[in-house]
C-alpha cells in the first residue's frame, strides 16, 4: 500500500507546507521574541496579502509584480499598524497582548468582508505553473514547486540578513537583551517598527503564495496561524532557525500523519472504528508533539541563544 | 392581528406615548382589511458561510419585490436574523421570533444543527416554519411534524443522484471523500445507498482544512475509476482548484454534491470544468418558471443564482399562495400548516416537478448537471435526471399521512 512514490509526494507535500508555515512563523517569532508581543492579528496580514496579490495579478497579468505588491502592501500595513496600535502595547501584559490583536482580527475580516463580499475571491494559477511535473511516475502540481522554491530563497535569505547584516545584528541583540539594546543608543523604536513590517511582509508574501491553491476569503488566516504558533512554540521563541526547522518538521509530521496514521490504523482496528478515530488523532498529531516538546525541551527545540 | 409598521426597528427603538399606541390600534383595526404579515428570516449571515445565507435571502425578497412587496396579497415585513451558523444563537433568534414578534412564519432555519436546536421550540409553538437549506433525517422521519416544512431537501438526495449517475455510467471503483462530521457522513452513505460497486477508499479530512495535496496523492496512488466529494462553501474552492492542479480533475469523472454551484463558481472558474453535480437545482436548468427567475435574479443582484436562492424564491411563492389560501388569516396555526402544505403542489416552482411529501419534505426532481468549457466558455448543463420525483428513503419513519 505504502509505496515510494507516495511517500516521496507526500515528503514534498510536508516540505511545501512547511515552507508556508516557515513564511508565517519567522515573522511571528521575531515579534515574539524581541518585543515579547504576542500578535494574533499576524494571520490577518497573511489574508490581506492573499488579496493583495489576487488583486494585483488580477490588475497586472504578473505573478511576480502580484507577489511585489502584496509584499508592498502588508510590509506598509505592519509599519502603521506598528506605529498605530502595536507600539503602545509593548508595555502592557501579554493578555492585552492578546485582545488587542484579537480585536484587530475581527476588525481586518470584516473589513476584508466589507471591501471583497463574502464570496472566496478567484485567484487563477499563473499559466506557465499550471500542469505537473512527473517524478517517477507520479505528477505532482508545478506551482508547488514554487512555493518551496520561494520559501526555501526567503529562508537563505533570512539567514544571510541575520547573519551578515548590520540591522541582523541589531536584531540577534534585540533577542537576547532588548534593553542593553536600547542602552547602547540603537533606536529600538525604530528597530521594532522594521522588524514588524518585515514580518508582515513574509506574511503578505505567504498569503500571496497560497492564494492560487486556497480560497482567498475573510478569516483564511486564523486555522493557519494556530499551527504558526505551534511551529514557534516548538522552534524555540525568538530564533529564525528554529522557526524554519520546526515548521518542516511540523509540515512533514502533519502531512504524513494525515495519510498514514488512517492506513496504520486500520491494521490494528475496525475499520469502522478507524475511520472515525484515524482523522481526529491525525489533527490532533502536531499539538501532541507541540506538549512533547514543552514537557521535554520548555525552552523549544532550536533556542534563540544558541543559533 | 399586526399592526401595520413598515420599519419595526425603527419604532420599537423611540419612545412609544400612549396616544400613538391608541392609534396604532385604531390604524390596525381601521386597516384590518389589508393587514400586513410578519415573516421571520433566519439565515446564517456572517462568516465564511455568508453567502449561502445571503442568497436564501435574496432569492426571497426577490419574490417578494415581484409581488409587489405582498405575500397572499397582503403587506409583509420581512425580519432578518442572523445565526453565525450556531445552534444556540439559530434557537435564541427563533424564540424571539415566536414569542416576542409574533410573525406569520418563520423561513430559512439555516443549516441542520441550528434547525435541530430549534425544532423542539418551533414544534410547541406550531408556527409555520419553512427551512430552505436543510433537511436533517430525523425531521424527515420520526421527529417529522405538521408545521415543520423543508423547501430545500433531504440532506441525502442530491449525494444518493450522484450514486446512482455513477452506478448507470457503469462505474466500478470510486474513490470517497468528505469532511469528518455528520453531514459528511450522512452525503457519503447517502451515495453508497445508490451506488452498487466497489468504495476503494473513503476519507474523511478535518472540518476547514485549507490543503488537500497529501489525499490527493493518495488518490493518485489508488487510481480510482471516479472520485465522490461533498466540500461545501471555502473548502470545496480549495478541494476542486488543488484537484485541477495535480492534474486529476479531467483525467475521470468527477462528482460532488453542495462543492460546485453558484456560490463556488465566481470564485473557481475553469478549474470547475469537466465536473458533474448533483443536486435539484442550478441556475441552467431549463424551465420556463426558471428562465424568468434567473433573468430577474441576475438583473438585481448582478450573479447567478443558487440552489439557496431557489428554495428563498420558492419559499415565497409557497406563501403567496397559502396566505391566499386562509385569507391572511395565520391565527388558526394548524390551518395555515394544511394550507402551506396544499400550496406546495400548487405553485410553480423554479426547479421543476415539486410537492410536499407525508413528512413535509420535498417530493422532487435530482439533477446532474456537467460543467464544461466550450468555446473559450464555462457552461453548466443538465445531463440527467438520476432520481426523478425522488421521495426521500425516512418517510416512512414519519407518523403524518
Amino acid at each position: 500500500m505504502i509505496s515510494g512514490t507516495l511517500l516521496l509526494a507526500q515528503l514534498l507535500n510536508g516540505l511545501q507546507y512547511g515552507v508556508l508555515l516557515f513564511l508565517l512563523a519567522a515573522g511571528l517569532t521575531l515579534v515574539f521574541g524581541i518585543m515579547s508581543f504576542v500578535n494574533l492579528a499576524h494571520g490577518a496580514l497573511y489574508m490581506l496579502g492573499a488579496y493583495a496579490g489576487a488583486i494585483g495579478y488580477e490588475k497586472t497579468g504578473s505573478f511576480v509584480a502580484a507577489l511585489a505588491i502584496a509584499m508592498a502592501a502588508t510590509f506598509l500595513v505592519g509599519l502603521v499598524l506598528e506605529r498605530l496600535a502595536i507600539s503602545r502595547l509593548y508595555r502592557r501584559d501579554h493578555l492585552d497582548h492578546v485582545l488587542a490583536t484579537f480585536g484587530l482580527v475581527m476588525f481586518f475580516n470584516e473589513l476584508a468582508r466589507i471591501l471583497w463580499g463574502p464570496q472566496p475571491y478567484f485567484v487563477s494559477v499563473p499559466d506557465a505553473l499550471s500542469g505537473t511535473v512527473e517524478l517517477f511516475g507520479f505528477n505532482y502540481p508545478s506551482y508547488r514547486f514554487l512555493i518551496i522554491g520561494v520559501g526555501l530563497a526567503v529562508a537563505v535569505g533570512s539567514y544571510l540578513l541575520i547573519h551578515k547584516t548590520r540591522l541582523g545584528m541589531l536584531i540577534r541583540a534585540g533577542s537576547v537583551n532588548p534593553a542593553m539594546v536600547g542602552a547602547l543608543g540603537v533606536n529600538i523604536g525604530l528597530l521594532n517598527a522594521v522588524l514588524f513590517g518585515l514580518g508582515a511582509m513574509l506574511a503578505g508574501l505567504a498569503g500571496a503564495m497560497a492564494g492560487p491553491i486556497l480560497s482567498v476569503q475573510s478569516g483564511m488566516g486564523e486555522p493557519v496561524l494556530i499551527t504558526a504558533l505551534v511551529v514557534i512554540v516548538v522552534g524555540g521563541i525568538g530564533s529564525v532557525a528554529g522557526a524554519f526547522y520546526a515548521a518542516l518538521i511540523i509540515g512533514v509530521a502533519d502531512t504524513l500523519g494525515r495519510t498514514f496514521l488512517p492506513m496504520l490504523l486500520r491494521q490494528l482496528a475496525d475499520r469502522s472504528v478507524a475511520d472515525a478515530a484515524g482523522p481526529a488523532l491525525a489533527s490532533m498529531l502536531v499539538y501532541l508533539l507541540m506538549a512533547g516538546v514543552l514537557a521535554w525541551r520548555p525552552q523549544g527545540l532550536f533556542p534563540a541563544h544558541k543559533g | 392581528m399586526m399592526p401595520v409598521n413598515d420599519n419595526p426597528e425603527t419604532s420599537m427603538a423611540r419612545p412609544c406615548p400612549a396616544h400613538r399606541i391608541l392609534a396604532a390600534a385604531a390604524l390596525a383595526a381601521a386597516a384590518s382589511q389589508a393587514p400586513a404579515a410578519t415573516i421571520g428570516f433566519l439565515a446564517p449571515l456572517s462568516g465564511p458561510i455568508a453567502i449561502v445565507g445571503q442568497d436564501q435571502v435574496d432569492g426571497f425578497m426577490l419574490a417578494v419585490d415581484q409581488l409587489g412587496g405582498k405575500l397572499g396579497g397582503q403587506p409583509v415585513n420581512v425580519l432578518k436574523e442572523d445565526d453565525q451558523l450556531k445552534p444556540d444563537v439559530g434557537a435564541q433568534a427563533v424564540r424571539k421570533f415566536i414569542e416576542k414578534d409574533k410573525v406569520d412564519a418563520i423561513v430559512g432555519l439555516s443549516f441542520s444543527n441550528v434547525l435541530m436546536a430549534a425544532l423542539p421550540r418551533l414544534a410547541e409553538s406550531g408556527t409555520v416554519a419553512l427551512a430552505t437549506n436543510a433537511g436533517p433525517s430525523p425531521v424527515a422521519g420520526a421527529q417529522c411534524k405538521p408545521n415543520v416544512f423543508s423547501m430545500a431537501w433531504q440532506n441525502d438526495g442530491a449525494a444518493e443522484a450522484m450514486g446512482k449517475y455513477a452506478q448507470d455510467k457503469g462505474i466500478k471503483k470510486v474513490f470517497l471523500m468528505a469532511p469528518n462530521y455528520q453531514a459528511g457522513k450522512d452525503m457519503l452513505a447517502g451515495f453508497k445507498r445508490m451506488f452498487k460497486g466497489t468504495v476503494v477508499e473513503e476519507l474523511y479530512t478535518q472540518v476547514n482544512q485549507p490543503d488537500y495535496s497529501a489525499e490527493l496523492a493518495q488518490m493518485q496512488a489508488v487510481n480510482p475509476e471516479a472520485v465522490f466529494v461533498f466540500y461545501p462553501g471555502g473548502m470545496g474552492v480549495n478541494f476542486v482548484k488543488q484537484m485541477r492542479q495535480a492534474g486529476l480533475l479531467g483525467k475521470m469523472p468527477f462528482y460532488s454534491v453542495f462543492t460546485i454551484d453558484g456560490t463556488t463558481m465566481p470564485s473557481l472558474r475553469d478549474a470547475a470544468a469537466d465536473s458533474i453535480s448533483g443536486a435539484m437545482y442550478d441556475a441552467a436548468l431549463d424551465t420556463a418558471e426558471n428562465k424568468k427567475f434567473v433573468a430577474a435574479f441576475e438583473a438585481k443582484y448582478k450573479r447567478l443564482p443558487s440552489e439557496y436562492a431557489a428554495t428563498g424564491y420558492d419559499a415565497a411563492q409557497v406563501l403567496d399562495v397559502a396566505l391566499r389560501k386562509v385569507g391572511g388569516n395565520t391565527a388558526d396555526k394548524a390551518a395555515f400548516a394544511k394550507a402551506v402544505k396544499a400550496a406546495g403542489s400548487e405553485f410553480k416552482s423554479v426547479r421543476g416537478p415539486f410537492k410536499f411529501n407525508n413528512n413535509n419534505l420535498p417530493i422532487q426532481n435530482y439533477y446532474a448537471f456537467e460543467v464544461v468549457k466550450a468555446g473559450g466558455k464555462l457552461v453548466t448543463r443538465q445531463v440527467g435526471v438520476p432520481l426523478p420525483e425522488h421521495t426521500d428513503s425516512y418517510h416512512t419513519q414519519c407518523a403524518l399521512k
